[in-house]
């Protein structure tokens, strides 16, 4: 079992995906430092998007894992999508 | 999986404790998704009130926080590493490390909510509710609705963690069976994540 599926990552692939955890982190910081207006809350929140990426395929090990449980990850946040863009079409529209 | 080597009370399969792990993480996902929801809602709903209530939450303390986050998850997710390596005092050092700056978060987060309550700022306050309009009240409702159920997810997360880090020292978590170190960092990405959008959403967007 441990033989054919368990992969071992490198501790260098953690470092690198920190350093570019923090850089995001700052870029954000720094992003949102400047009056954007509307887009503020879209460039926070691409950013976060992009840092909950990595901390999901590598820290989390999807990359790693088999196709099913990254579909059942994918399905839950579809889920979730879904819902703000119906409470939103919603407020939106009403 | 490796039958004929099991012993008859060994019920260790390391696949279906991480779908098991997966599915509580998928609630968690939805309870948190929902608090969003509700934080985006009234965030378009009293979009100025939120601006204002927004600039009181000291920015650094939660730059602090986001960082010692990330450190402690990459530290997590090389005990592992390590302990797939079968290097059972770097497992245990790379945990210990994880679960002290899991403390120094919650530290932080005392002395941010401490300075908040001093200024009259909790939850049913008399200078809330005479002193701020309705949407910065809902603000800081949600603030400390969102942060503390955060903060009970690394304490529980740390609870997990010494579990396991205890497990480990008495050789019942190994390179053979470590599904539990594995499911201890999932929970505690989980709790990464969830601050990775807390974070932009209650300090960042002013």
């Amino acid at each position: 079992m441990s033989d054919e599926k368990t992969h071992i990552v490198p501790y260098r692939v953690y470092a690198f995906v920190l350093v570019a955890l923090v850089v995001l982190t700052f870029l954000s910081i720094a992003i949102t430092g400047y009056d954007l207006g509307k887009y503020t809350v879209a460039g926070a929140l691409i950013f976060a998007v992009v840092k909950s990426f990595l901390v999901l395929t590598y820290f989390m090990h999807l990359k790693y894992d088999k196709p099913y449980i990254k579909i059942m990850v994918g399905f839950v946040f579809a889920i979730l999508v879904v819902t703000i863009v119906v409470t939103f079409l919603d407020y939106l529209y009403r | 999986m490796e039958k004929v080597t099991h012993a008859p009370h060994d019920h260790y399969d390391a696949e279906a404790s991480k779908i098991g792990m997966w599915l509580f993480i998928f609630t968690e996902l939805l309870l948190f998704g929902i608090l969003f929801v509700i934080y985006s809602v009234y965030r378009y709903l009293n979009h100025d009130a939120f601006h204002l209530a927004a600039a009181e939450l000291d920015t650094f303390t939660g730059a602090v926080n986001t960082l010692i986050l990330l450190v402690s998850s990459m530290t997590i997710a090389m005990s592992v590493t390590a302990l797939q390596k079968n290097n059972k005092p770097l497992t245990l050092l790379l945990n210990g490390i994880t679960f002290v700056i899991g403390v120094v978060f919650l530290v932080n987060k005392y002395f941010e909510w401490g300075a908040k309550f001093d200024h009259g700022i909790f939850p049913g306050s008399a200078t809330l509710a005479e002193t701020l309009s309705q949407g910065e009240i809902l603000f800081f409702g949600l603030y400390f609705i969102m942060t503390g159920l955060h903060a009970l997810h690394i304490i529980i997360g740390l609870v997990f963690i010494a579990v396991v880090m205890w497990k480990v020292a008495r050789g019942k978590v190994h390179a053979g069976r470590s599904a539990l170190l594995e499911n201890s960092g999932l929970y505690w990405h989980l709790v990464d994540i969830i601050w990775i959008f807390l974070f932009p959403l209650f300090y960042l967007i002013v």
